[in-house]
């Protein structure tokens, strides 16, 4: 028996940029009851839960487990979780479903990254042997790999000014540190508090769904993921082979799409995505704003899923890519396609 | 996006800190490759590991980065550097707390002599680097050598190579000389009648001006016929930009330039300013600015510069 097809048939984000204090779990139960109320759900519809988020956030151990209260996951649910963006949790999910034995996967991601520095909890997963005694942070090391992709001349300050210039990014505070070049302020995004979740639903079942809701389901076409070696000093920062892989992965190259939705926090970085996923000048990058306009850390990725969803959802778009990053200097890439039909 | 629903209700003002830290530090086994390059950095020298492949990767790792190979066994440690290559970079103009350095540095990859990977570190320009825009020496390319802590501070760290320095690719000259001039009695005299706001010259027994004021007739050396009082007004006949600062024009870029005065047959050097550098044209009218009285000396000219002539009748320069 073939894999099952895999929809998108629900989604909702709930975005804080100045921070909130509301909980974890505060944060997960509004997005989570969100996406089951766009799919038609409710929380005993579904056949496996997993998660992405990173407990450096808070600094609290297991911090994703007291998140499963805004769950129900009493008598236990099939849950799982990865200490990544929840697009990685996504692709599990995505996994489980391909098995053929359920029809629904609830996806989530979230995270209060303003409680502390994010440029040095980001840093806690360089290695430990020869980057994170340093103290290099996560800003300096886009900056370095801003500096690669000028020196090669794959863009100039410009075109860097020109891509922070339209992400919606707000203007730089008062109490942002600025970056180092040849990263300016505005061109790195801020982070926010937030959560995320995504609802799949396979074959008969996406289409049952969608049929309930006169809309079509948002079928994943192709989705892949890949990584690169860790050592930002170790490889050529002015190419992304991972994303470059992960984009034929999910078979991208080729079949056109209408938008594509990058997990950018840094201008550069679309400039080495568009490359390496061979999106044309006239592909729109980023219509919601991107994370440059908000950065709800370790849902952002699983938000450009969403993003893209929602506008094959509602017709703006036929087919469109997701993008999903993390590691320093983009070392690890996901790469979804997504279409809809009512196949 | 979805409205807010139950589970968000208004936030509270209690507010608490608190910090994760391993008490007394989180140890972690180097294994015998990184080990082996930490024991050869504490005791100051640099080794990379020659993968099977036989590319030199440092700083070593356990395996090859790009297939993921094991090394050779036994593997082999060359030494490298201490000298690089910059293959990339970034300016940190406000170091954070973190950082290993607290004015102004970079952050560089370094590939060392004699290997094939690069090593991420910090490279340092002095206390004095500046914090809005990097050294312009700075570029992809720069060649670079480790400075390492003294033998004992060294505890066997990526951090006992303390940052990278510039190699050393130039030496600064700034000694000077200092001159004692005794002014002839034709520059005696020019100088003191700008005391008085006048500008003298002289003229040739074949009727031709010079300026400044002078005994002897260039063209055939005989004397000058007489004095001739010359006007603050002229034309610029030609200039430079200058972008080496002098005393007398200590902003650059300064515009030193040819004014041929209303009557001379020669021109005077002299400053020229009041005008941007870039609309400076050959041709223009301008006429001499005068230091205020009291700023005057006899020891030097007492025009501070020319500046652009626009009144038609403003042709007398101050007295």
């Amino acid at each position: 028996m073939s894999a099952p097809d895999i929809a998108v048939v629900g989604y909702a984000a709930r975005i804080h940029p100045e921070g909130t204090a509301v909980s974890e779990a505060g944060l997960v139960h509004t997005a989570v009851t969100g996406a089951l109320d766009d799919a038609g759900l409710d929380r005993t519809g579904i056949g496996f839960t997993v998660s992405g988020s990173l407990d450096y956030l808070s600094g609290t151990p297991f911090s994703f487990v007291g998140a499963l209260d805004a769950i129900g996951a009493w008598p236990p649910i099939s849950e799982s979780h990865v200490e990544m963006d929840a697009a990685w949790a996504l692709y599990e999910a995505w996994l489980r479903l391909r098995h053929g034995d359920i029809g629904t996967a609830l996806v989530y991601g979230f995270g209060k990254a303003t409680q502390g520095s994010l440029p040095e909890v980001l840093a806690r997963q360089l290695d430990p042997y020869h980057l994170a005694p340093l103290g290099v942070d996560a800003v300096s090391l886009a900056a370095l790999q801003a500096r690669a992709v000028l020196d090669a001349g794959r863009t100039d300050e410009a075109g860097l000014a020109a891509i922070a210039a339209r992400s919606g990014r707000p203007a730089p505070g008062g109490g942002e540190d600025p970056p180092p070049l040849p990263l300016l302020p505005g061109h790195t995004a801020r982070p926010a508090d937030g959560a995320a979740a995504v609802v799949l639903a396979a074959g008969d079942t996406a289409r049952r769904l969608a049929a309930e809701h006169g809309t079509v389901p948002v079928w994943i076409r192709g989705l892949d993921q890949r990584i690169d070696g860790h050592s930002p000093a170790g490889r050529d920062l002015a190419r992304c082979p991972s994303a470059e892989r992960a984009a034929a992965g999910a078979g991208l190259p080729g079949a056109p799409v209408d938008l594509a939705e990058l997990h950018t926090r840094h201008p550069h970085e679309e400039v080495l995505l568009r490359e390496a996923l061979g999106l044309g000048p006239e592909v729109p990058v980023n219509p919601s704003g991107g994370p440059l306009a908000a950065d709800p850390v370790m849902a952002t990725g699983l938000i450009r899923i969403g993003e893209a969803a929602r506008r094959i959802a509602d017709g703006t778009a036929r087919r469109a890519a997701a993008h999903a990053a993390q590691g320093p200097c983009l070392q690890h890439n996901l790469v979804a396609v997504l279409e809809g039909g009512a196949r | 996006m979805r409205s807010d629903r139950t589970g968000e209700d208004a936030p509270g003002e209690l507010v608490g800190t608190h910090t994760v830290r391993f008490p007394g530090g989180y140890t972690r086994s180097t294994g015998p490759v990184i080990g082996r390059f930490l024991t050869e950095l504490r005791d100051g020298r640099l080794v990379g590991v020659r993968t099977a492949a036989g590319r030199v990767l440092f700083p070593p790792v356990e395996y090859d980065p790009g297939d993921g190979a094991p090394l050779p066994d036994p593997p082999e440690f060359p030494e490298v550097g201490p000298g690089g290559t910059v293959r990339t970079w970034c300016w940190v103009g406000a170091p954070r707390p973190a950082h290993p350095l607290d004015h102004p540095f970079a952050w560089a990859a370094v590939r060392l002599d004699g290997a094939d990977t690069a090593v991420l570190h910090a490279l340092d320009f002095g206390p004095d680097a500046p914090a809005d825009r990097p050294p312009a020496r700075l570029r992809t390319g720069l060649r670079v050598r480790a400075r390492l802590r003294p033998e004992d501070e060294r505890t066997g760290s990526i951090t006992d190579i303390r940052c990278f320095r510039p190699e050393v690719d130039r030496i600064i000259d700034d000694r000077r000389l200092d001159y004692t001039v005794r002014a002839d009695a034709a520059l005696t005299r020019y100088l003191e009648a700008q005391l008085h706001g006048r500008i003298l010259g002289s003229r040739t027994r074949g009727g031709r001006v010079h300026v400044p004021l002078r005994d002897l007739d260039p063209v055939d050396g005989t004397p000058m016929a007489g004095e001739v009082e010359l006007p603050g007004t002229g034309v610029l006949t030609t200039f430079s930009v200058n972008h080496v600062p002098d005393p007398r024009a200590p902003e650059v870029p300064f515009v030193t330039g040819y004014v041929r005065l209303d009557g001379a047959d020669v021109d005077l050097l002299a400053l020229i300013s009041g005008v941007e550098p870039e609309k400076v044209h050959a041709g223009m009218r301008v006429r001499a600015e005068w230091l205020p009285p009291d700023e005057r000396t006899r020891t030097r000219p007492s025009i501070r510069w020319f500046v652009p002539d626009q009144g038609a009748g403003a042709e007398e320069g101050p007295r």
